[in-house]
């Protein structure tokens, strides 16, 4: 496997004034919608959202069905803790978001696209709309027919998960539906969408920008381009940081951590937990550990019990609560290890509750109650101690 | 067609046909919960989950349609595993007090648990000290969120076939629960009380308020006269809950039964259904009179129908501007008790308050209906006690009647008597079916125009029926109607009342008479109906039902000789005083929130 050492880029933030999102707008829409897609699949662009489906094939599917409406959604409803690059994207480059959407429309031949900004991001609206209605604009004296509108959300991590989206926008319950239909073919209203995350979109009109084989150039064979991070934790420079895909934890460690690290939350609390002798093998990257972007880095002033018992309380109150195993065995999670903590439970007990997250990550419906056992399993086995005694 | 393996079984199905269906075609059952064969899919509660091969996750069989060359496990380890855990997860939220649960031996949790054998609990005991406190605010309806486990049935069943929406989610996560608007008790809301949520509630969460012991203190009490009347519907059901097939007519067997349980006298609310005919069919046809001759403006066209409680709470909370138009004749259920303490009292020479009333009902909105305060008019409370053919039949289980190998016995006379007209009140379409054999022969002379009075066009399962006739030769008192069309409605459920509700708002609808029943299918789908129900359950019931009218020598509600007694000694006319004071009724506005 490629080993990629740990590389800072500036891509997203790195303004080049000489060529403004319009303008790569200007330039893409010269190309042919397919031309469009193969340069998407070409650059190798997986969602930035955590689960890395590839843009370009997201757009193909979408472009390939016949409907009269077609959506654009820009998913920003970032809620994975210790996540909070989205915000800074929205707040500093948001033409670029817009861009993004703009050509994706052009693409799948979409008139109305929708940015979903989380409820707590509220205070972003004011500026926002005065950015998307200057763009608005431009896309009109274009003679585009895309318009872009703003949606708030109400605040449940659940709606990042797209179909809880598409229930939220239709102002039902923020549940997700079940799959198949996949957005591409029913998302919002019924109609094929294409819904990416802040991030990916960003990408999208940075690979209109600088071309795929340039994107390509960045990251392994695996992991094309670069991603931004949101680290936090135990470190003495938080922040957000954009970073060539592919790097091995370790360096990652080396450069951001306290020199106290035990552990790395990779991916937020749905993600993996890396301990510190597993530092040297892992990758960040699809082919290693993805990850949305949050990075949580824990020295040994940290109780793991407490970070797996916090996790476990954001999931059991953020589960929409539809499906048995999420809603119940989230609870039995947080209870059990509380139980085992006291001692009403024998340590085997943990056992019993990481066979439960199995079933959880194959039975729950959705992507959230899948994921607990990523957290789960991981804490459990690798700081046992911490939990039991 | 698409080809896929079940179980290592080839079969092809047609395109979007689900596993869960797929797998029944070659007799797998795969355990369902939120799944009903009335509602939308939901997928939510995860025991159907099959492995499909390749595939990642498992699917929940229900929401999943075949794709080509599909290989399905319907029962691998890891589906085991996981159907076991969820259905472990379920009871660890569970009040499972079974032998205190009215859903005992009839619960499809129950079932489950027992057929994976979950014994002790495996998991932590989540069910919340606050949820074991059970919603008897309502007359009709109990609700027992320690016993819900989430499958959200019941909201579908409030908002896609009733339209109401009293049921909802609210919250998430751990604080997840069906609710009331603002968490309001159930007899503070919308709620219409139908009790079709019940029909559909796999568990003891929600159930009828029951009045057994009541009813039993009642027929132990020497000093009470105890009267019970059946209503039509339940006669075509009660079996399914005596181990008797769906479908069976138990008329015979049902008064036998609740002669020896210890009832005084066994009557029936099929008399009092033709004599409600007589009432509403003479109401018709004075508002029709006075719109087309008097050309009297106030008059409101079309009339509805008024015997089925929920449909009337229905109106009164969602179209209180319509109200006028609702027939003011009270149910068959409420006619009955305000003759029975009076007319009939004085006939057997009883005191009426030494009477208790009982009506065996199909419906759970009925148990509201008596209580409501106007339903007083005998001066006592017109019906005491009503029960649900499920209550029914768990007291006949009780008094250790073999049910099966009863003999038929008749209804006690009088208010006993009654014709084919009555029994089809139990099915959609019926009451306006019973209304037209009447008011078509008052009118003309002769029996309508249908093969053997069966008027086919206002019977079926099709939400909202029209039907339209031609009003010819008509006696001289009617000859105004002479080339009148007459143009008739019927809905069942709720859903489909609204519909037509709004379309009359909206002036889109021409009808002189229109017929509302709020269950689906009509009482013989009542909420207070043995459970399961389901399209083909109703459908065998109405057969029962129409059966049951064909073998009637009288069929037609003017034609029973005890309705045309009690005119004849007591009531005068229909629509006369005495029949106002007693038969008919008003009814309010309520708010929806
Ligand atoms: S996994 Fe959790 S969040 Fe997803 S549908 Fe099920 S209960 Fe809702
Ligand atoms: S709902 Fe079912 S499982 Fe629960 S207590 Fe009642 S009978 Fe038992
Ligand atoms: S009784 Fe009827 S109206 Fe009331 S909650 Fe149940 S389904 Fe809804
Ligand atoms: S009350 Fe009954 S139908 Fe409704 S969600 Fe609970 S268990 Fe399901």
């Amino acid at each position: 496997m490629e080993q990629l050492q740990l590389k800072k880029v500036d891509i997203i933030f790195g303004w080049d004034e000489k060529v403004t999102p319009i303008d790569v707008y200007d330039k893409t829409i010269k190309k042919s919608a397919d031309s469009i897609i193969l340069d998407m699949i070409d650059s190798g662009l997986k969602g930035r959202g955590g689960a890395g489906f590839p843009t370009g094939l997201k757009w193909k599917f979408t472009r390939n069905e016949d409907s009269d409406a077609k959506y654009v959604i820009c998913n920003a409803d970032e809620g994975e803790p210790g996540t909070f690059k989205d915000r800074e994207i929205l707040d500093r480059v948001p033409e670029k978001v817009f861009t993004g959407m703009a050509i994706c429309a052009y693409v799948i031949g979409a008139r109305e696209g929708y940015i979903y900004v989380r409820g707590e991001y509220n205070f972003l609206l004011k500026s926002l709309q005065k950015k998307v209605d200057l763009f608005n604009q431009q896309l009109a004296e274009r003679k585009s027919d895309f318009t872009i509108y703003l949606r708030s959300g109400s605040g449940a991590y659940v709606c990042g998960e797209e179909s809880a989206l598409f229930e939220s926008m239709e102002g039902k319950r923020g549940e997700p539906r079940n799959k198949p239909p996949y957005p591409t073919v029913s998302g919002y209203n019924g109609k094929p969408t294409v819904i990416n995350n802040v991030e990916t979109l960003v990408y999208t009109c940075e690979i209109c920008r600088m071309g795929s084989e340039k994107f390509k150039s960045f990251g392994t064979f695996d992991s094309r381009g670069s991603k931004v991070f949101s680290v936090s934790g135990d470190t003495p420079t938080p922040g957000i940081y954009e970073l060539e895909l592919g790097m091995p934890l370790k360096d990652f460690v080396e450069e951001f951590a306290d020199g106290d690290a035990k552990a790395v939350q990779i991916g937020g609390a749905s993600g993996h937990c890396v301990p510190r002798k597993k530092f040297n093998e892992t990758i960040i990257g699809f082919e290693g550990i993805p990850t949305g972007g949050s990075m949580m880095i824990f020295n040994s002033t940290r109780s793991m019990y407490n970070v797996l018992h916090d996790y476990l309380e954001f999931f059991t109150e953020e589960s929409c609560g539809q499906c048995t195993p999420c809603r119940v065995g989230c609870q039995q999670l947080l209870k059990g290890i509380e139980a085992v903590k006291k001692g009403e439970k024998s340590p085997t007990y943990l056992e019993d509750l990481k066979k439960l997250t199995l079933t959880m990550k194959i039975a729950a419906k959705c992507g959230l109650g899948q994921s607990v056992a990523n957290p789960f399993i991981s804490i459990v086995d690798n700081f046992k101690e911490e939990i039991i005694y | 067609m698409v080809n896929l393996k079940i179980n290592n079984i080839p079969i092809s199905v047609e395109e979007g046909t689900t596993i869960l269906d797929a797998a029944k075609r070659l007799n797998f059952r795969i355990p369902t919960l939120c799944n009903h064969p009335d509602l939308s899919v939901a997928g939510n509660c995860r025991v159907c989950v099959v492995e499909v091969k390749g595939a990642r996750l498992l699917s929940a069989s229900c929401a999943t349609p075949v794709s080509e060359g599909m290989e399905v496990f319907t029962n691998s380890e890891k589906v085991r595993i996981a159907r076991k855990h969820v259905v472990e997860l379920l009871l660890s939220e569970h009040n499972s007090d079974c032998t205190k649960c009215f859903k005992n031996g009839h619960c499809e949790l129950q079932e489950l648990a027992s057929e994976y054998r979950i014994g002790d609990h495996v998991f932590l005991d989540l069910v919340k000290a606050k949820d074991k406190i059970q919603d008897i605010s309502s007359p009709s309806i109990v609700k027992d969120n320690s016993k819900c486990i989430r499958c959200q049935r019941c909201v579908r069943t409030c908002a896609e076939l009733q339209a109401v929406s009293a049921l909802a989610v609210v919250h998430k996560g751990n604080h997840q629960s069906i609710s009331t608007f603002l968490n309001k008790p159930m007899n503070d809301v919308v709620c219409t009380n139908c009790g079709q949520c019940i029909n559909r509630c796999p568990t003891g969460a929600l159930t009828e308020r029951n009045y057994i012991e009541e009813v039993w203190n009642a027929i132990y009490d020497p000093r009470k006269f105890v009267v019970v009347q059946t209503a039509p519907a339940t006669r075509v059901a009660l079996g399914e809950d005596l181990e008797v097939e769906t479908g069976t007519r138990v008329t015979g067997k049902m008064v036998s039964a609740l002669k020896k349980m210890g009832f005084n006298k066994v009557l029936d609310t099929d008399f009092t259904a033709d004599l409600t005919i007589m009432e509403e069919g003479t109401e018709l046809l004075t508002r029709l009179k006075k719109a087309i001759v008097d050309k009297d403006e106030t008059v409101k066209l079309p009339m509805m129908t008024s015997c089925s409680p929920g449909w009337i709470k229905f109106q009164e909370h969602m179209f209180p501007e319509l109200l006028d138009n609702l027939s003011s004749c009270k149910s068959p259920q409420q006619m009955f008790g305000a003759l029975a303490k009076t007319y009939y009292a004085d006939k057997i020479n009883i005191k009426a308050e030494n009477m208790i009333v009982v009506s065996i009902m199909p419906c759970t909105a009925k148990k509201f209906e008596c209580n409501r305060p106007e339903m007083r008019d005998s001066g006592f409370k017109d019906v005491d006690y009503v029960l649900t053919t499920r209550e029914l039949a768990m007291m006949v289980k009780q008094a250790g009647i073999d049910f099966d190998k009863l003999e038929d016995d008749n209804y006690d006379s009088i208010l006993g008597e009654s014709t084919g007209a009555a029994v089809i009140f139990g099915a959609t379409g019926g009451v306006m079916e019973a209304a037209l054999r009447t008011a078509y022969e008052i009118v003309t002379g002769h029996e309508v125009p249908f093969t053997n009075l069966n008027i086919k066009p206002v019977r079926g399962i099709e939400g909202v029926k029209e039907a339209s006739i031609k009003i010819k030769n008509t006696v001289p008192a009617w000859n105004f109607l002479e080339g009148v069309e007459l143009n008739v409605a019927v809905a069942h459920g709720l859903a489909n009342a609204k519909k037509l509700m709004e379309a009359i708002k909206r002036g889109e609808a021409n009808y002189h008479f229109i017929e509302i029943m709020g269950c689906p299918g009509g009482c013989i789908g009542g909420g207070g109906q043995p459970i399961p129900t389901s399209p083909e359950i109703r459908r065998k019931r109405t057969e029962a039902i129409y059966a049951e009218d064909m073998g009637k020598s009288l069929r037609k509600s003017h034609e029973n000789p005890e309705v045309t007694e009690v005119y004849t000694d007591y009531l005068g006319t229909p629509l006369g005083h005495k029949s106002h004071e007693l038969l008919h009724t008003h009814y309010k506005v309520r708010k929806r929130y």
